[in-house]
């Protein structure tokens, strides 16, 4: 890690050790408390892709709630930690259950209705004492010692935080942290992974909450009393501010924009007034002008500019040695693994895919050809289960022939069907090697909270060399084992072709889908990609490829199937195809029009 | 109704915004404030202080552009008519609405000049502000746009209080007849609102429909790479986008400040239920989002009535049925680009 980071950290942590004034200490407090809250956006926001407005409110549940115990009940801080701990939790699965399912905006929106709404509750209700608060809130004992003064309370703040960014650290650095670094993506990959992205954004919808929860809770025993205004709306706007200044995709950055924020708001009200008088409040437009030339300088945060400022290189880590992971039994030599039937699709009036028929057996290389707009990316979604049939079955070879058109796209990868995208979909800042683990994501049982539970606590550390060991091999064997570490988005577009390849074949399929694969290769790279797909069909993988490159498919293919206008024209072997008239005429158009029109 | 009509406004002003230039406009709602209390200090015989930081993001602008003019020039003939262009545009109009109103201050005017004078103040803060705060900024992420909303919310909030001070204030209505609609009495001032807002809508659909620019801008919202490549500028696109926003603004805030008292920070509130409605309407669609908007202000209205100090918590909860009905309804995850 970084000697100057750890310096800074350093600093900050021990502030409250040495002698320093009150007043740094209660800076200090804040920021930390800030930062615990910043550090879930970053996750949420920076890393997910989602924002929230509602931090606040969720620190106001973590802080109302110990208040409210100690003062009625008279019940223990740590008590009261675990109750706001299970409310927030239980809000938070319940605000994201019905916001993450849509996508877009609709979050957001949820989050300032949440805000706005525990804002003027908190000040409108009787027993939490409206807008006075509750005051005399008991201090946290811990072992015995009373953490009364603000110099001890930042020390337990500090810790909270540096283990808050220990675990996340550990929970990106897992199988869980690569389904969400996949949501950036976009929804459509991940799924086809496997990933349950709904899932994974209520996940950290509901992890960011718990640590703004907690920084609540440090919140009330710090200051002893609680009142909603530090709850309302422009504070979680605030902490908005705190992720996407440091840096929102860092969790570094989360420390750094509440450092910044915390003290620059510090420094201009105890400044401002004095150069400019007291009638106006400068201080927020200073400070707005301030954030907008830094939004406009660093558009992607301070941290990664410090970063590039203090570059390191990225270390090439050794992976571990693992036992291979268990594989999937491929189905007899020639057996039918994919069957279409009446496959139909309507847009509307408009007929896509009309009642295709076609088997793929074991072991084959099917293409589906055809010419522009005949329907062939839309056939290929049908099987993907990107798109739902309009009427038809497609069955898939599972100890016997079994539908899989009503499923959605992560239980058909389940079953063993992976595919490519025609426009390539990686994370071009995430590394070669992590891009293709994604691929393994459902090759590991570890899911549900066990699986974020071991990740946090850096258990995992076996299953993850299993599965960065199979991305690996995946890697060497498509040729690209020598770019294990770099980063996606360096790669040429042939290579990013064959990375999706790889990430495709670790998720173990019985039948690959390719779409495209040659579109945008050099003529080496197409034969390359030829042999490669010839190895994999003589493991026993079969192949189903949308191509438009005709000798590359007459050379490759078992088998072509002919689409035009959404329904199949012809069926056969290459040589067939090639001497096919209706194929000749589709492509070529009518022979005797075009002797009419010359 | 009337302030659904007002929020239904704001709502396509955002949607507009938004769709052409990814921006969400928070400080829509400052517009709306800013042209109610610069009507009503014109009202009162006062300078509006608006004019003068109408004037100050002239001289902003034109410096940003002279920057630029001279940092690209090669031919000096036409970078001194570019200067010339934008002297004029940025410094001389902006001096001619800040004279004009400082010598009729005094004079009571006609409410129709009052009207007048306030969009020439209110609507250029709109595309200033784009040129000065969002262009920079073209090609980043909406979070980094929406963050720079929000400062910039803070900027004109603060100004706001720097301009117009803490005290609220109320105009005259522009009609104080009140007809009796079968038993209910209904003011004049309120028919005029949703009348407004009725005729703004049609015209806004004309505008999309029928006029070049207005399809211009829908070309960039559909596809922005597109637009540019048959020679629609998106910097272009997006100063019309906020022109007409603004205006769309301080119109919302000339019909409401009768009805209402505005403050200098009232405009979040009210620009926020526009947010509320045109995200209901799911930011995308004109008529849905003026629906959506309709949807908030009456809850509002049902609320206030029932239950008023709960008011804004009914009117923020009553939203979740809704977001539960749509997601029941549409299950299937959408294939959202990464952003």
């Amino acid at each position: 890690m970084n000697k100057r980071l750890i310096i800074f950290v350093a600093v900050l942590a021990a502030l409250p050790l040495l002698p320093t004034p009150e007043y740094w200490i209660t800076l200090d407090n804040y920021i930390g408390l800030y930062a615990i809250v910043a550090l879930g956006l970053v996750l949420l926001t920076g890393i997910g892709g989602l924002t929230s407005f509602g931090q606040a409110a969720f620190v106001g549940v973590g802080a109302y709630t110990t208040a409210w115990l100690g003062m009625q009940f008279g019940l223990s801080p740590w008590l009261g930690l675990l109750a706001g701990l299970a409310i927030t939790a239980a809000i938070a699965l319940f605000i994201g259950a019905i916001t993450m399912r849509l996508s877009g905006h609709y979050l957001p929106l949820g989050t300032i209705a949440w805000g706005l709404s525990l804002f003027y509750l908190f000040g409108n209700l009787d027993f939490l004492g409206k807008y006075d608060g509750i005051n005399g809130i008991a201090p946290i004992t811990l072992f015995g010692i009373s953490l009364e003064n603000s110099r001890a309370m930042a020390g337990l703040i500090w810790c909270v935080l540096l283990l808050s960014i220990w675990a996340l650290h550990n929970l990106l650095d897992s199988r869980t942290g690569r389904a969400i670094r996949a949501l950036k993506g976009g929804s459509l990959m991940a799924e086809a992974m496997g990933v349950n992205t709904a899932a994974i954004k209520i996940l950290i919808f509901v992890v960011a909450a718990l640590l703004a929860s907690t920084a609540g809770w440090l919140y009330a025993h710090l200051l002893r009393a609680v009142t909603p205004t530090p709850f309302g709306l422009s504070a979680g706007i605030e902490y908005l501010f705190m992720a996407v200044i440091g840096g929102s995709a860092h969790l570094w950055g989360a420390i750094l924009g509440a450092a910044l924020l915390t003290i620059l708001k510090d420094q201009l009200q105890t400044y401002l007034p004095i150069l400019l008088g007291n009638s106006g409040n400068f201080d927020v437009i200073v400070f707005g002008v301030l954030m907008i030339l830094l939004l406009q300088r660093t558009p992607e945060g301070l941290w990664p500019m410090l970063r590039a400022r203090f570059a390191r290189t990225n270390t090439a880590k050794t992976l571990p040695a693992a036992t291979p992971l268990p594989r999937r039994e491929q189905p007899a030599s020639n057996s039918v693994v994919l069957r279409v039937e009446q496959a139909r699709k309507a847009f509307g009036g408009l007929v896509a895919v009309n009642d295709m028929n076609f088997d793929i057996r074991a072991g084959q290389i099917v293409a589906l050809i055809g010419p522009n707009g005949a329907g062939k990316s839309t056939m290929f979604n049908l099987i993907s289960g990107v798109l739902p049939l309009t009427s038809g079955q497609i069955s898939l070879q599972q100890n016997g022939l079994q539908r899989i058109d009503k499923m959605p796209s992560r239980q058909i990868v389940k079953r063993g069907i992976a595919r490519t995208f025609q426009h390539v979909r990686l994370l071009p800042t995430m590394s070669v090697l992590e891009n293709v683990a994604i691929g393994a994501h459902l090759r590991n049982k570890g899911n549900g909270i066990v699986g974020l539970l071991t990740s946090v606590l850096r258990l995992n550390r076996n299953e993850e060399a299993q599965l960065l060991g199979e991305a690996q091999r995946q890697l060497q064997r498509v040729g690209l084992g020598e770019l294990l570490h770099h980063e996606a988005g360096s790669l040429a577009l042939g290579q990013q072709r064959i990375l999706e390849i790889a990430r495709a074949l670790c998720c173990d399929p019985t039948l690959l889908l390719l779409d495209e694969p040659a579109a945008g290769l050099r003529y080496q790279e197409k034969q390359a990609l030829a042999e490669l797909l010839h190895t994999l069909q003589q493991e026993g993988i079969s192949i189903l490829l949308v191509e438009h490159d005709m000798d590359f498919v007459t050379t490759l293919a078992n088998r072509i199937v002919v689409m035009e206008f959404g329904s199949k024209i012809a069926e056969g072997t290459p040589q067939e195809i090639q001497r096919d008239p209706r194929v000749l005429e589709a492509y070529l158009g009518n022979i005797d029009d075009q002797e009419v029109a010359a | 109704m009337t302030s659904g009509a007002i929020y239904a406004l704001l709502a396509l002003a955002l949607v507009l915004v938004f769709s052409v230039t990814r921006v969400i406009f928070i400080p829509q709602g400052e517009l709306v404030a800013y042209s109610a209390l610069t009507m009503a200090a014109l009202q009162s015989n006062k300078v509006p202080l608006s004019a003068i930081l109408l004037l100050a993001l002239g001289i902003l602008a034109f410096i940003q552009q002279a920057i630029g003019i001279i940092r690209s020039a090669q031919h000096a003939t036409t970078s001194t008519r570019d200067l010339g262009i934008a002297a004029i545009k940025f410094l001389l109009l902006p001096a001619a609405v800040a004279g004009i109103s400082y010598a009729f201050a005094a004079t009571p005017m006609h409410p129709v000049l009052q009207i007048l004078l306030t969009l020439a103040i209110v609507v250029p803060i709109g595309p200033l502000t784009y040129r000065l705060v969002y262009e920079p900024l073209r090609e980043a992420s909406i979070l980094v746009l929406l963050i720079t909303s929000v400062a910039l919310h803070f900027v004109l909030t603060g100004l706001g209080l720097l301009m117009f001070g803490a005290e609220g204030a109320r105009t005259d209505a522009i009609s104080d007849t009140r007809f009796d609609l079968g038993g209910l009495s209904v003011s004049a001032q309120n028919i005029i609102v949703i009348a407004a807002a009725l005729c703004l809508i049609v015209a806004l659909y004309l505008y999309f429909e029928r006029s070049l620019y207005g399809k211009a801008l829908r070309a960039t919202a559909a596809n922005r790479l597109g637009a540019r490549l048959v020679g629609i500028g998106t910097a272009q696109a997006g100063r019309l986008a906020l022109t007409l926003a603004a205006g769309l603004g301080a119109l919302c805030g000339i019909l409401i400040a009768p009805l209402t008292t505005i403050y200098y920070d009232s405009g979040f509130l009210i620009g926020l239920k526009g947010f509320v409605g045109a995200i209901l309407g799911g930011l995308g669609s004109y008529p849905l989002a003026a629906a959506g908007a309709l949807l908030v202000g009456l809850l509002e209205s049902f609320s206030s009535f029932w239950a008023s100090p709960f008011k804004e918590v009914i009117v923020f909860t009553l939203i979740i049925p809704v977001l539960l009905w749509r997601s029941l309804r549409n299950p299937h995850i959408d294939d959202e680009d990464a952003q």
